[in-house]
């Protein structure tokens, strides 16, 4: 079970704001894949992962009990 | 308060330059970002704000680490709002004491660009006639630097 959260356009998109995923292990590029196929217009190419709070790059891999965030362009400040 | 912190309320200057004053500091900067009404001609009626809050405390301690490294001596403190913000609301202020001026001005306008950059904040604009996400991020974190 992999726990992800959606921010911004994301949630906006997803409607929701997060949300479990029945997967053992993937691959960040496979989560972002994932997203894409899920929901469409989910824009993979722009979007950071977040694990476990930190940001990953797209071929690491994310296990059971992580916790991931889709990361959209930030705009603070 | 936290010396890095995201808040739902009005950011209350005078206490974040308390925090960063002290006996050795002979220079303190403030810096405030506030919403602005018009952009490229465009009128802003209000911006809502969201963070990932715990990450988005530890970039900002992190930016305060890189900062405290950069420039030895200072003492920093930032904090950000989040949630629906009007006209001319501090979203974001910085403060950075130092023993000298030099390194306070530096300091503090390294802060903003780094949160520019990393830190899980994001920025809704909310026009008379319609609304938008703000993103300006390019690259993918990790690539071609390690610090990110």
């Amino acid at each position: 079970m992999i726990k992800v959260h959606y921010f911004a356009r994301l949630r906006e998109l997803t409607g929701k704001s997060e949300e479990t995923i029945n997967q053992e292990s993937l691959t960040v590029q496979q989560l972002l894949d994932w997203a894409e196929e899920t929901y469409p217009g989910f824009g993979k190419d722009m979007i950071h992962v977040a694990v476990n709070e930190e940001y990953a790059l797209k071929d690491d891999v994310i296990q059971s009990g992580d916790v991931c965030a889709f990361i959209p362009p930030v705009s603070g400040g | 308060m936290k010396p890095f912190e995201i808040v739902e309320t009005p950011i209350d200057t005078q206490k974040y330059a308390d925090y960063v004053l002290h006996a050795g500091a002979g220079a303190v900067t403030i810096f405030t970002g506030n919403v602005r009404e018009w952009t490229h001609g465009v009128r802003t009626l209000y911006l809502a704000y969201e963070a990932y809050i715990p990450m988005a405390e530890k970039k900002l301690a992190e930016i305060g680490a890189e900062m405290e490294e950069r420039w030895p001596g200072v003492k920093v403190a930032i904090v950000h709002r989040i949630g629906e913000l009007d006209i001319s609301d501090i979203a974001v202020l910085i403060a950075v004491s130092s023993p000298h001026r030099k390194a306070a001005y530096e300091a503090n306008e390294y802060a903003i660009e780094r949160i520019k950059e990393v830190v899980p904040i994001w920025k809704k604009e909310i026009w008379e006639d319609g609304e938008e996400w703000i993103g300006a991020q390019k690259r993918y974190p990790g690539e071609g630097k390690s610090s990110n």
